[in-house]
C-alpha cells in the first residue's frame, strides 16, 4: 500500500465559483476540510463521491482513476469503494436500523443472513444492539448518526466520507458523539475526509486540517501548527486570535503604515503577527515605560464574552481585546471613546508569511 | 356569520347530499338481495372489478416509469410531455372513445395492423373496455405518483448509490418504499375512475352483458327497463366510492 491512499485533486467549475483543492490521505489518516460556507467543501466530498463530476483534475484511490477528466476516466458512486456519512444522515425511513446497515453489504453481494450478521455487529460496535429493530425516526439524534456511520463502514470503504457529521446535534450529544466518531475514526483503516466548518470537530477528529476558502486552500497542517501559526483571517477569527500581516525588519513588523509592531521573534520579510485578544490591555491615557506596543484606538463595539468582555477597537489595526468586566466598567467603554491599545513584545508571535 | 354566505353554502351542501339521499330513500330494501344477486348485476360487478383492476396493473405498468421519467429525468419538451400526459383528464371520455376507436379499430391506424398481423382485434371486447378505462385513469396515476417523487428527498438515491446500489435497484429498493403511500393513493384513486368509466367504454367497447357491459353501463341499461335494478346497481358504485374515499382519507390523504 502506498503512503496515500487517496491522491486528488479536485477541480469543480461552477459559474464564477471555482473549487480547486490537491488532497492526499494517507491510508488510516483522518483529514478535514475546515473552511467558513459557501467555500466548496461540501462539492469537494460530493466530487469525491461521484456524485458530482470533476471538471479537471482527477480522484485516485487505491492507484485506481476514479474520475479523471483528461483521459476520460470515470467510475460511478456506486462502483467506488466509499461510505458517505451525510450531513442529515438519509437513513432510508422505511427500513430499520439493522437492514439500513445491511443495505451496503447486501449490494455488495453478500447473501441476506450474512449481511444482516455484518450489521449486527457494527450496530453493536456503535452501541445500538438494542435499537436494531427501530425505524429511524424512533431514533434519537445521536443514536441516528451511530447508525449512519455503522452503515457507511459497514462496507469496509476505502475512503470514507463524513459531511458535517456533528452538526445536525445538539451541544450536550455532541460532546459525547464526538468522543465516539474519534474512536471509530481512529479504528478505521481507510483513509477518511470530513468536512466541517467546526475547527473544534476538526481539531477533535482530524489528524491533518486542509483549510479552504472561497475554493482553494488556505492552509494546511496538523492542529496545533495551524492554531498557532494561522494565515489567514478565517483561521485567525476560528481560534481566537488577533492576526496582521506586515514587513518584518529584525524584532519590528510593519502592520500599518503608521505602526510598527514590536515583537519578540527576530525575522525578515513578510511575516504574520498573532497575538490573543486576552494580552490586549487598554488604558485611559498613554501607558509610560515597560517595552510595549502602543497606539490610540476608537472604541467599536462592546460584548459578552464568557466571563470577560470583548472589545473591538479601530485604529490604526482592528483589533479585539478581553479585558474583566470591571476594567470595562471603569474605563467607561462606549463605542467612540479613545482609549490606548497596548501590547507587550513577549505576548506576541511572529512567523514568517512564505512558505 | 353573514347569510350570504351561509345560506348559498347550505343550498350547495343540499345539492350535493340530495341526489344521493334520494337513492337510498327510492332503493327496494326489501328486495335487495335478490336483486343484487341477480345474475345479470353479478356478472356485470364481476366483469367492472376485472377490468378496472386491469386497467390499474397496465397503468402501474406504464404509468409508473412515466411519472419516473417526467420527475427525474430533465428532457426538452418535459412541459409538453407532462401536458400531453394530463389530456385524458379533461377531454370528455367519449371522445376518448372515438379517438381510440380510430387508432385500435380494425380500419384504425394500428388496428389494421394488429387484426391482420396477429389477429387481435381489440373494440367491443373486454381488453377493449381494459384499454378504455386505462386511457381515462392513468392520468389520476401519473400525477399522483409523479407529486409523490418529487416531494420525496433523492438524496435518498444518492445516499444509496454510494452504498453500492445501481440505478434499477436503487428504484425498487428505495425510491418505490418512498413514494408507497403516494403510490398506493394513485393506484385507489385510478382503480375507481376505471370502475366508475363509461363514455369511453361504450364508446370503443360496445355495451354487450358478460363481455363489456361494466356496471356503468348496466345502470344506464337498467334505467330504460327496470328502475329498481338501476337504483340497485348504483347503490352499489355508491358503496364501493365511500368505501374509497374513508379509505383515502384515513390511510393517506390525512397523513400526506
Amino acid at each position: 500500500m502506498s503512503d496515500r491512499l487517496l491522491d486528488a485533486r479536485l477541480v469543480v467549475d461552477r459559474g464564477v465559483f471555482r473549487l480547486d483543492v490537491p488532497l492526499r490521505v494517507a491510508p488510516g489518516e483522518v483529514v478535514a476540510l475546515l473552511g467558513p460556507n459557501g467555500a466548496g467543501k461540501t462539492t469537494a466530498l460530493r466530487a469525491l463521491a461521484g456524485l458530482h463530476p470533476l471538471t479537471d483534475g482527477h480522484v485516485t484511490l487505491d492507484d485506481v482513476d476514479l474520475d479523471r477528466p483528461a483521459t476520460g476516466g470515470w467510475v460511478p458512486t456506486e462502483h467506488r469503494s466509499i461510505g458517505v456519512v451525510f450531513q442529515d444522515y438519509l437513513l432510508f425511513p422505511h427500513l430499520s436500523a439493522l437492514d439500513n446497515v445491511a443495505f451496503g453489504p447486501r449490494r455488495h453481494g453478500v447473501e441476506r443472513r450474512a449481511a444482516r450478521a455484518t450489521a449486527r455487529e457494527w450496530l453493536g460496535r456503535v452501541g445500538l444492539d438494542a435499537q436494531a429493530q427501530r425505524r429511524p425516526r424512533q431514533l434519537s439524534g445521536g443514536q441516528a448518526q451511530r447508525v449512519a456511520l455503522a452503515r457507511a463502514l459497514a462496507v469496509a470503504p476505502s475512503l470514507l466520507l463524513l459531511d458535517e457529521p456533528l452538526a445536525a446535534l445538539d451541544a450536550r450529544t455532541r460532546l459525547d458523539t464526538r468522543a465516539e466518531l474519534h474512536r471509530h475514526l481512529s479504528a478505521h483503516a481507510g483513509a477518511t475526509v470530513l468536512v466541517t466548518h467546526d475547527p473544534l470537530d476538526a481539531l477533535a477528529l482530524a489528524d491533518r486540517l486542509v483549510i479552504v476558502e472561497g475554493g482553494r486552500v488556505v492552509q494546511e497542517g496538523d492542529g496545533p501548527s495551524v492554531t498557532a501559526r494561522p494565515r489567514t483571517d478565517y483561521v485567525a477569527r476560528l481560534v481566537g486570535l488577533n492576526l496582521y500581516r506586515g514587513r518584518a525588519d529584525g524584532h519590528g513588523v510593519r502592520v500599518s503604515p503608521e505602526l510598527t509592531l514590536t515583537v519578540a521573534d527576530r525575522l525578515d520579510g513578510e511575516a504574520f503577527v498573532a497575538f490573543r485578544p486576552a494580552a490586549v490591555a487598554l488604558h485611559p491615557a498613554r501607558p509610560e515605560g515597560s517595552p510595549r506596543n502602543t497606539w490610540a484606538g476608537t472604541v467599536a463595539g462592546v460584548q459578552r464574552h464568557g466571563d470577560n468582555v470583548r472589545v473591538q477597537l479601530d485604529g490604526p489595526i482592528g483589533v479585539a481585546a478581553d479585558v474583566t468586566p470591571a476594567a470595562a466598567a471603569q474605563l467607561r467603554l462606549i463605542p467612540g471613546q479613545q482609549v490606548w491599545v497596548a501590547v507587550k513584545a513577549t505576548e506576541t508571535h511572529a512567523y514568517p508569511a512564505t512558505g | 356569520m353573514p347569510a350570504a354566505l351561509l345560506i348559498p353554502a347550505g343550498l350547495g351542501l343540499l345539492f350535493l347530499v340530495l341526489p344521493l339521499a334520494g337513492l337510498l330513500i327510492r332503493a327496494p330494501w326489501t328486495t335487495l338481495p335478490e336483486r343484487l344477486t341477480e345474475p345479470g348485476a353479478l356478472t356485470a360487478l364481476r366483469l367492472s372489478v376485472q377490468t378496472a383492476t386491469l386497467a390499474t396493473a397496465l397503468c402501474l405498468l406504464l404509468g409508473v416509469p412515466l411519472a419516473w421519467v417526467l420527475a427525474r429525468v430533465e428532457f426538452p419538451g418535459r412541459r409538453l410531455v407532462r401536458a400531453l400526459v394530463t389530456v385524458p383528464l379533461v377531454l370528455p371520455p367519449v371522445v376518448g372513445g372515438v379517438a381510440l376507436l380510430l387508432v385500435f379499430g380494425r380500419r384504425g391506424l394500428l388496428g389494421g395492423w394488429l387484426d391482420s398481423t396477429f389477429g387481435v382485434t381489440l373494440p367491443f371486447t373486454t381488453t377493449g373496455v381494459v384499454l378504455a378505462e386505462a386511457f381515462v385513469a392513468m392520468p389520476f396515476l401519473v400525477i399522483a405518483v409523479e407529486g409523490a417523487l418529487r416531494a420525496a428527498d433523492h438524496r435518498f438515491e444518492e445516499a444509496a448509490a454510494t452504498l453500492g446500489a445501481s440505478r434499477w435497484t436503487t428504484f425498487t429498493h428505495v425510491t418505490l418504499p418512498l413514494v408507497a403511500p403516494g403510490l398506493a393513493a394513485g393506484a385507489v384513486l385510478c382503480w375507481a375512475r376505471a370502475l366508475g368509466e363509461f363514455g369511453a367504454t361504450i364508446t370503443f367497447a360496445g355495451n354487450y352483458p358478460g363481455r363489456t357491459q361494466t356496471m356503468p353501463l348496466a345502470v344506464y341499461l337498467a334505467l330504460e327497463t327496470d328502475l329498481e335494478s338501476a337504483i340497485v346497481l348504483s347503490l352499489v358504485l355508491l358503496v364501493v366510492s365511500v368505501g374509497i374515499l374513508v379509505a383515502l382519507r384515513d390511510r393517506w390523504m390525512t397523513t400526506a
